[in-house]
């Protein structure tokens, strides 16, 4: 082989045989559309058949966990919506458990309950954009549109809120911004109430198609073992079999008061990894919806102006709250010195922040334990032996987000 | 860090049945291994234990094919970097200026019937002179990424790692980004193949007609 054309395969993690050049190097994205973001594999191939795939990420690196080292606990709030973008919520809930339990503080009651009622919306968006993207991919169009529609009313329940759709920011340290707003609570009743009869859409869209079953039944097939040494969590090891759930195995924020099932698979291939995350779509919603019927009355963050800003309307009559809330996003608070993390299920998996306190108004350290930078790992594994359209199926099934594997 | 084996309870907080259980678990590595636990600190429901960098390896596959604890789930490994830039040297009570944190879970299998659902962490310290750590990789093959981001971002070398090329930067980026003596603002411009831009500092020049601080565009000349 040519030698420069060797040292530059080399240099892109790909190993040739130099005599035997039965292989092929196809290079896949970063602009591709099936690659949900910015990434970038390398295939390489025998025939039609994969051999290897070699992810190259970071192209959207942003340095978030630098940045983090570098904002009060407060105002890192805002960045973690930007890691997982369409879980905006439970990564500020991840991250708003690490700095509690460095604090010692946990919200009210009615904080909690709305921690769970907004992380299961969250959850239901997400798992919606995953099935449109992920059918839009295989060439299921109308699918894409449906799922759209009603993650559009999901996330209008996040804009009545806080007024943002994607980025709220709403969860903090010690609890919430704000309650909810009048006639929310009603309007969320409704769309709950609407989404079986849609999530039946769905599936009579998809389940008996036969092009969907060819492309998805024995694909990208991994046995539960591999995913442990992996890493590989939530959905995409559940299909494996393993009601691995963070929700049941380390309860946060009051899951263990909720009923609801952790569904598995039996196979660990892509269909059982879409019908894990469709029976994951109902299990929300009736979390969901217990929540929105227990929602109990009181405050929804802790009585601790030192932690929790001063609501708008205190800053017009108290000093006292006009001093707090100046403290607050000058200085901030400083957790006592010590390590914590608390890991909470995301709809990609284990997500969890990694923080490290040394007394300080803001973090030593804050790593992000993204569940799609450990479930990419396992691409290389599902592909082995499967075609290269399969690619574009498996990406689907892992669900991933490049904001949270890049960071 | 102290020789002998004895729990640092240094953080505080009340003992409860999940700090029991990750307790025994260290006590099964201390009887496999006697010089494996140097120290174990717990706060508040978590438990970390300190080994030796050397036995790293030999501890994690202890820990992932022994009954008892059956540690099998990878969830991933972080390095901290302890360097206050203030005084050069590591923060105080610390002997060592990396820590590497092993996040380990002992997963709960119901076909299997394995496994008891806690969280251990395990961490080595790394001095900065010799930043080389055994590779996990052939124990959890899923520390590929998180030992890559690692070297990419804090320059720690691990001995064994089949393809330790920079995960996040460019392949040709100098420095480790989340090192505490990297610059964060103000250096010059990093571009391909060596070259360097400006920094934001040296760009500052004033164009006739442009308003600047204190001044409108018509007080100008």
């Amino acid at each position: 082989m040519d030698p420069l054309r060797s040292a530059a395969l080399t240099s892109q993690g790909v190993e040739l045989d130099p005599i035997d050049e039965s292989t092929l190097v196809l290079n896949m994205g970063p602009q591709h559309p099936s690659t949900h973001g910015v990434l970038r594999l390398v295939l390489e191939l025998d025939g039609e058949v994969i051999v290897k795939v070699t992810p190259h990420i970071g192209y959207v690196h942003t340095g978030i966990e630098k940045e983090g080292e570098y904002q009060s606990y407060l105002k890192a709030v805002t960045i973690t919506d930007r890691l997982d973008y369409v879980s905006a919520h439970i990564n500020n809930l991840a991250y708003c458990l690490s700095v509690e339990r460095l604090l010692g503080v946990e919200p009210p009651p009615r904080g909690q309950v709305l921690r769970v009622l907004l992380a299961e919306i969250q959850r239901m968006a997400s798992h919606l954009v995953w099935l449109g993207t992920h059918a839009l991919d295989i060439g299921a169009m109308t699918v894409f549109f449906y799922a759209f529609r009603e993650r559009e009313k999901l996330l209008d329940l996040t804009e009545m809120l806080s007024g943002v759709r994607l980025m709220p920011s709403w969860i903090i340290p010690g609890g919430l911004r704000g309650d909810i707003p009048p006639g929310w609570a009603e309007r969320c009743k409704a769309v709950l109430d609407d989404l079986p009869a849609r999530f039946d859409e769905y599936e009579a869209l998809l389940d008996q198609n036969p092009i969907w079953c060819e492309r998805t039944q024995g694909v990208g097939v991994i046995t539960a073992e591999e995913c442990y040494a992996l890493g590989v969590s939530g959905p995409s090891l559940r299909a494996c079999g393993v009601p691995y759930d963070i929700r049941k195995t380390e309860p946060y924020s009051g899951y263990e008061q909720f009923e609801f099932g952790v569904p598995v698979g039996e196979h660990g291939d892509v269909n059982d990894r879409y019908r894990v995350r469709m029976a994951e779509l109902r299990q929300s919603r009736e979390i969901a919806k217990q929540a929105l019927e227990r929602l109990p009355d009181g405050p929804v963050s802790i009585d601790d102006p030192k932690i929790v800003p001063p609501p708008r309307a205190e800053l017009d009559r108290s000093m006292e709250a006009v001093i707090h809330h100046f403290k607050l996003w000058t200085e901030g608070f400083a957790p006592p010195p010590g390590e914590a993390y608390v890991p909470v299920e995301s709809p990609k998996g284990e997500l969890g922040f990694y923080i490290v306190s040394d007394g300080s108004s803001s973090p030593w350290r804050m790593h992000l334990r993204a569940p799609s930078f450990m479930n990419l790992q396992a691409l290389s594994r599902m592909c082995e032996g499967r075609l290269v359209a399969d690619v574009v199926a498996i990406i689907g099934s892992l669900d991933i987000v490049l904001g949270e594997i890049d960071r | 860090m102290e020789p002998e084996n004895a729990t640092d309870l240094r953080l505080g907080g009340e003992t409860t049945a999940q700090d029991t259980g990750l307790l025994a678990d260290v006590e099964a590595l201390r009887s496999a291994f006697p010089t494996a636990v140097l120290q174990t600190v717990q706060h508040r429901g978590s438990v970390w234990v300190y080994v030796p960098r050397s036995l790293i390896v030999e501890i994690l596959r202890f820990l992932r094919d022994d009954a008892r604890t059956a540690y099998r789930f990878f969830s991933e490994c972080m390095c901290v970097d302890y360097l206050d830039v203030k005084t050069s040297a590591p923060l105080s009570g610390r002997a060592d200026r990396f820590e590497i944190t092993y996040n380990l879970v002992s997963i709960k299998d119901p076909r299997m019937g394995t496994g008891s659902g806690r969280r251990l962490f395990v961490k080595v310290t790394v001095p900065e002179q010799d930043a080389v750590v055994p590779s996990v990789t052939s124990v959890f093959p899923g520390a590929a990424f998180p030992e890559r981001e690692i070297f990419d971002m804090f320059g720690i070398h691990f001995d064994g790692h089949p393809d330790l090329r920079r995960l996040l930067m460019a392949d040709d980026w100098i420095g480790h980004p989340q090192r505490k003596d990297y610059p964060l603002g103000g250096e010059r411009v990093q571009f391909p193949h060596g070259t360097y831009g400006p920094a934001v500092g040296e760009r500052v020049v004033q164009h006739p007609g442009e308003s600047f601080f204190g001044k409108t565009a018509g007080e100008v000349e």
